[in-house]
């Protein structure tokens, strides 16, 4: 991109740019087709099924907007959406807390830092059906290792952990931190270990002590991180599936209904293919929505270094 | 923290007393152990429902149903592994899984390096606007399209073989794209350029200079897409719908489901499933560290 004024140049750079842009669209063409055939494609076919009645038997028949005012008034959608939010509100800010404690524990000098970090990521790799099997028999409320343990302990009986409407959405985090605090760990250790020594030197010599120094340092500068947990955590809890199908199927009572799996028994159970589309819609306009809504919020509270480094707020 | 390891490293433990207790060395040593304790219950944590796993996958049946659970077999079942793996065809269940995760893991790879290339290098116009909406798939849950998907692969007949499963994957993905990108835009745009006066095309730069590069991203893309490939449910439970096609997963779902008590036996399948994941990852960890390091996001997938 070097500076020569030579006549033919305006010539030959609209040509090379044209030429750029070309390869660009090409190398790029594969990501187009895809996102054509596999999302974009199916985003406008899921709203136009949305307005059917279809039991994949013969074609889809219009209802209009009957499947969104049958959605307003079922029960279970609203049960199911309610246990997806509980358990988001949940699952979300405990696996941030443990994940960021893990992390604070690792990023001090401790010995061994490679095997710990092996360690905990390890179950992230694990296949979910596997795991969920593993979990249920360790909720086992007769010969369970849980409930053994506690009649060892305590000496009495343990809880029905999975059989309890009150116990098996706590019961299902517990288990989901298990899976992922190691990964979300790893995330933030790599954000420790990209703050500069400088600035807690500086303020050392502020006379800050290491509480302030969390409070005024560390913390602000993982906000991406958290953040991008936070995001990552909703999605997740809305796409959770493997648990409810595996372990509860929805049970007990409904209060492990994942809108996922309500949606999966509607289209693939019942073949109520119409209905489920609606409510396929309906979930990906509140995911935009909140989506949207916590990328407002997190202006108030979200810090890039950048702005740090460029001394404006 | 740095001050009070080069004190205790002077100070002999046995000196350490209640008197000293305003002494940084005390609370350095307080410190150290109770990071140590915390370390070691986490760790604990993690291995207790493994070796559990492990523990009832070599018991007998009536052993599962003991009360009080005890954790060391006796006698010691070996039987439990063929005789689970083969309650069910699970050696078509593994050899389905690895052509799904092998070809996943070729197309994610090739096609995401190549899309990933044309964001980092190229200018033209509606770049920016096209990488918002790479970047929005990362966001939203494209998951919600089964159905219209189901649909599409029905029409294209398609349903009950491994196409659905693999086919995607030549189209790139979102987080490998975005991987990708990032870590091409770390490598100097000279190099493009003194292959250019070298007389070289945009394909062969990227070919022979970019890609030998891109290793580490190449190989944090690879194991993620392998994980992604292996641990999916959702997507071959609705696909696949005969036997002879199944995943490990659906099989095991499925194995499941034919009787209630056989723990023993579920515990050996799913030990086995888990294992070729975790030899992955011990071969390849550095690789994925290497990808959460260089994202930020530690492979989860939109």
């Amino acid at each position: 991109m070097t500076a020569t004024a030579a006549p033919r140049r305006s010539q030959f750079k609209l040509s090379t740019f044209r030429q750029e842009a070309l390869y660009g669209y090409l190398f790029i063409s594969p990501w187009v087709i895809g996102f054509t055939i596999f999302a974009l494609g199916p985003l406008l076919a899921l709203i136009y099924l949305s307005f059917t009645r279809w039991d994949l038997v013969g074609s889809p028949s219009w209802v209009g907007l009957r499947n969104y005012s049958r959605l307003m008034s079922d029960e279970l959608f609203w049960q199911a959406m309610k246990v997806t939010v509980v358990y988001g509100l949940g699952r979300v800010p405990l696996g941030i807390i443990v994940a960021l404690g893990a992390a604070l524990l690792l990023n001090q000098k401790v010995k061994f830092v490679g095997l710990w970090r092996v360690i905990y990521y390890m179950p992230v790799v694990l296949p979910p059906v596997a795991v969920s099997l593993v979990w249920m028999w360790i909720y086992n409320p007769r010969y369970g290792v849980l409930n053994g343990f506690i009649r060892q302990v305590l000496g009495q009986e343990g809880p029905r952990w999975l059989d309890d409407p009150m116990l098996v959405l706590p019961s299902l985090m517990v288990m989901a931190i298990w899976v992922a605090a190691g990964r979300n760990m790893i995330i933030y250790l790599s954000g420790l270990q990209g703050i500069s020594q400088d600035l807690y030197d500086a303020s050392s010599i502020d006379g800050a002590d290491s509480w302030r120094q969390f409070w005024q340092i560390t913390l602000p500068l993982l906000t991406p991180i958290i953040f991008f947990n936070l995001i990552t955590g909703m999605i997740d809890t809305f796409k959770l599936f493997t648990q409810a199908y595996v372990m509860t199927q929805g049970g007990p009572r409904n209060a492990s209904l994942f809108i996922t799996y309500y949606l999966y028994q509607k289209a693939f159970q019942q073949f109520q293919m119409g209905y489920a589309s609606a409510l396929a819609l309906v979930l990906f306009v509140v995911i935009m929505v909140l989506t949207v809504v916590v990328f407002r919020w997190s202006r108030a509270w979200v810090y890039y270094e950048s702005e740090v480094v460029g001394g404006g707020n | 923290m740095a001050d009070s390891s080069t004190t205790i490293s002077q100070t002999p433990a046995a000196q350490v007393s209640y008197v000293s207790a305003r002494h940084p060395g005390f609370k350095y040593i307080i410190t150290r152990a109770l990071i140590y304790l915390i370390l070691i219950s986490g760790a604990l944590f993690i291995f207790i429902p493994l070796a559990w796993t492990l523990s009832t996958s070599l018991k007998t049946e009536a052993q599962t149903l003991a009360y009080p659970p005890t954790w060391i077999p006796n006698p010691i079942q070996w039987r439990n592994y063929p005789d689970a793996l083969t309650a069910r065809p699970f050696d078509r269940y593994y050899m389905n899984t690895f052509i799904i995760t092998i070809l996943s893991v070729i197309g994610q790879v090739l096609s995401s390096s190549l899309v990933a290339y044309g964001f980092a290098r190229f200018r033209f116009p509606g770049r920016n606007l096209l990488f918002m909406v790479v970047l929005s798939t990362l966001m939203i849950p494209f998951h919600l399209l089964i159905i219209p998907r189901f649909i599409l692969f029905r029409y294209l007949g398609w349903l009950d073989t491994l196409l659905p499963l693999i086919v995607p994957n030549f189209f790139g993905g979102a987080f490998s794209i975005f991987l990708m990108r990032q870590y091409f835009q770390t490598i100097p745009l000279e190099l493009d350029e003194a292959a250019k006066i070298d007389g070289a095309n945009p394909w062969q730069t990227f070919w022979q200079i970019l890609l030998p590069l891109a290793k580490p991203a190449l190989g944090a893309v690879a194991v993620f897409e392998f994980m992604e490939a292996w641990q999916d449910f959702l997507g071959p439970l609705i696909y696949l719908s005969s036997d002879r096609n199944y995943t490990v997963s659906v099989g095991l779902a499925a194995f499941r489901n034919d009787y209630f008590t056989a723990w023993h036996l579920y515990m050996a399948a799913a030990a086995v499933a888990m294992v070729v994941p975790l030899i992955v990852f011990f071969l390849a960890q550095r690789y994925f560290i290497s990808g959460v390091a260089l994202t930020g996001s530690g492979g989860s997938k939109g």
